[in-house]
């Protein structure tokens, strides 16, 4: 580590401290780096940590719910979380009208909405990079075209055309993915074209052209690479949103089959009890926002983290 | 100036072409869309039936020209459901929504700004973690889930709010809000609240370094007047665009909380119409939202323009 006061690469003076990245070398060096700056900022650590129980649980849902998340008991219907006077220590959080328990369907909630939002992110985010690939690096009326209709879709009312589109093409879990991944394009597209535009005029881009570099050495070598962090900044605010949108296309209904255990049909079932069973819809919801929370912390650090040119000013 | 504002002008003219382009085909991407209207019992001589009275039958571009005429002079067809024409349905409902998105907008921005300001003229304190929040808040909490949780607390348990319906009280000829609006539209405008309190934070940390801002504490201004002389104003003008994108977003983005409310307006109409499987319905609300929300777009490039020299001179 050293301070850094010389002009950079840009031109631009920096100060701060620069962490030398020739000297570390390899994955494990790597990761133990990543490790180093996820240390040094607290609302991060706590984001990746949000994120990661939610992924666990959807992984080990079958060993962690203490019940079947569909399995109907009208006895033990509406029963109270078991801090309540009522509750029972069977049913933690309570249960539904059916008396299906209500943790265990928020567990196995969560493999609906990360389903959701990483195969939407990973439709988007591949098209859309391919897309704004063509566009930055082409230029010209491709780039013309392309822009023009990146810039319509992304003015139209978004929520409203989900909704339209939902409707038509009927509740199954695909649908919503390919809706969610299809619609998301346009905002990666933008970001992607926006960062190859940037980096085209870079030095070492220009460096690579004047010895001779062949197009796709440099868009394979030096554009793609730089390209990895910026996206996986957006994609982690795009899966948040998307896991958010899930969840509304559930509460009119227009997600996956009521029958499947999700956050946005127990919110559906919930609301239709909220006046005298508050708590069917109250925690269903307390597991979008702690997703969305441990997402958003840890955008907000990626952000810093991939970007160096904010990582230095941040110090 | 004038160059600007039409270059502005044609480029929404072309956007609202594609949307009547989109709007028109999505209700074909499925093959037939006089099987998404019928009911599931409908026998075979009905549908053929219904295809011929609404014309389904004609050649593709022969009913896209016939929906584009319709639709340049307000016709947008019937509703199937209200035998009415779909555009007065429309119109009807419009109020309630404009009354809700205009409180929600006046609300985040009442309590969006003044904390903004506290938060980015004294990074680091209390205020500044508080504006973080707030912003963080508005992007992870779900509207809809918000909207409920409001009810439970508001309008069951202290009753001091309607917990759903639209109450209006007439003064002098004018048809204006009464505290059922409060509710919803604090729900609503949860997520406006947080961008602009992220905005103005950050607006007044950038502008606080500049220049004219040290001139002025040089000349030994008194801080109050350097904040509402200097940094809010010239802040006031970015925020334009915000504001403008923001209230397209409240008034097309309210089909969650006018669904849980039971406000009479086009989300809720929207929401009830695909419950009607009305799609005439459903084609004329989403162009609709779309005409309204381009427009907005432009009248707020056009403020900015107006506003800002850089904007109307620049490239």
């Amino acid at each position: 580590m050293e301070e850094a006061t010389e002009p950079n690469i840009n031109g631009n003076l920096i100060s701060g401290q620069v962490i030398d990245e020739e000297s570390e070398r390899g994955l494990w060096s790597r990761i133990r780096y990543v490790g180093k700056l996820l240390g040094r900022d607290k609302a991060g650590m706590i984001g990746l940590i949000m994120f990661l129980t939610v992924v666990f649980s959807a992984v080990f849902a079958p060993w962690l719910s203490p019940h079947d998340p569909v399995k109907q008991n009208l006895r033990m219907a509406k029963k109270p979380p078991v801090w309540t006077e009522k509750g029972t220590a069977a049913h933690p959080l309570g249960t539904d009208n059916l008396g299906r328990d209500l943790l265990s369907r928020i567990i196995y909630g969560s493999r609906v909405s990360l389903t959701v939002g990483f195969f939407g992110v990973l439709i988007a985010g591949t098209f859309g990079m391919m897309i704004g690939l063509i566009s930055g690096y082409a230029g010209g009326r491709t780039d013309a075209v392309i822009m023009g209709g990146v810039n319509m879709i992304l003015a139209l009312p978004y929520l409203v055309f989900v909704v339209f589109i939902a409707a038509i093409l009927g509740k199954s879990l695909l649908n919503v993915i390919l809706i969610f991944g299809l619609t998301d394009i346009p905002i990666f597209v933008r970001i992607t074209r926006g960062e190859v535009l940037r980096i085209r005029e870079s030095g070492y881009v220009e460096a690579a052209m004047s010895v001779g570099a062949t197009r796709g050495r440099i868009l394979f070598r030096h554009i793609m690479p730089n390209l990895i962090g910026p996206l996986i900044t957006i994609a982690t605010f795009e899966m948040s949103a998307m896991i958010f949108y899930e969840a509304g296309l559930g509460f009119l209904g227009l997600s996956v089959p009521p029958s499947v255990p999700s956050w946005g049909n127990m919110l559906a079932t919930g609301r239709k009890y909220l006046t005298i069973y508050p708590w069917i819809a109250t925690y269903p919801g307390l597991a979008i926002v702690f997703t969305g929370l441990g997402m958003n912390l840890l955008g907000d650090w990626l952000r810093d983290v991939l970007d160096p040119r904010m990582r230095r000013i941040k110090k | 100036m004038q160059r600007y504002i039409l270059s502005r002008v044609i480029q929404s003219v072309l956007i609202l072409i594609g949307v009547l382009f989109i709007v028109f085909f999505m209700l074909r991407i499925t093959g037939d869309p006089v099987s998404l209207m019928v009911s599931r019992s409908a026998s075979p001589e009905q549908i053929e039936a219904m295809r011929e009275e609404l014309g389904f039958n004609r050649p593709l571009p022969v009913q896209f020209l016939d929906f584009m005429t319709g639709a340049v002079i307000g016709d947008f067809g019937m509703s199937l459901r209200h035998q009415m024409p779909a555009m007065e349905l429309i119109l009807e409902r419009l109020p309630a929504t404009v009354e809700l998105a205009t409180t929600a907008l006046f609300i985040s921005l009442l309590i969006g700004i003044p904390l903004g300001l506290l938060g980015g003229s004294n990074p680091g304190s209390l205020w500044d973690t508080l504006c973080r929040g707030a912003g963080l808040i508005g992007q992870t909490i779900p509207n809809f889930w918000l909207a409920l949780i409001l009810i439970v607390f508001f309008a069951v348990k202290l009753g001091w709010f309607p917990s759903f319906g639209r109450d209006t009280w007439t003064f002098m000829g004018m048809t204006l809000p009464t505290r059922s609006v409060i509710l919803p539209a604090f729900a609503l405008g949860l997520f406006t609240m947080g961008q602009i309190v992220r905005f103005t934070r950050s607006a007044v940390l950038e502008i606080k370094n500049e220049d004219y801002v040290r001139t002025a504490y040089s000349k030994g201004l008194a801080d109050h007047k350097i904040y509402i002389r200097h940094i809010l104003r010239n802040a006031s003008i970015p925020l334009i665009s915000i504001v403008g994108v923001q209230f397209g977003y409240l008034l097309s983005g309210s089909i969650y909380i006018e669904t849980i409310f039971s406000w009479p307006g086009l989300g809720n109409l929207l929401a009830e119409s695909i419950g009607n499987r009305d799609f005439a319905l459903v084609q004329a609300i989403a162009f609709f939202t779309s005409l309204v929300v381009v427009f907005l777009n432009l009248l707020t490039d056009v403020a900015y323009g107006l506003a800002d020299p850089r904007i109307r001179y620049g490239d």
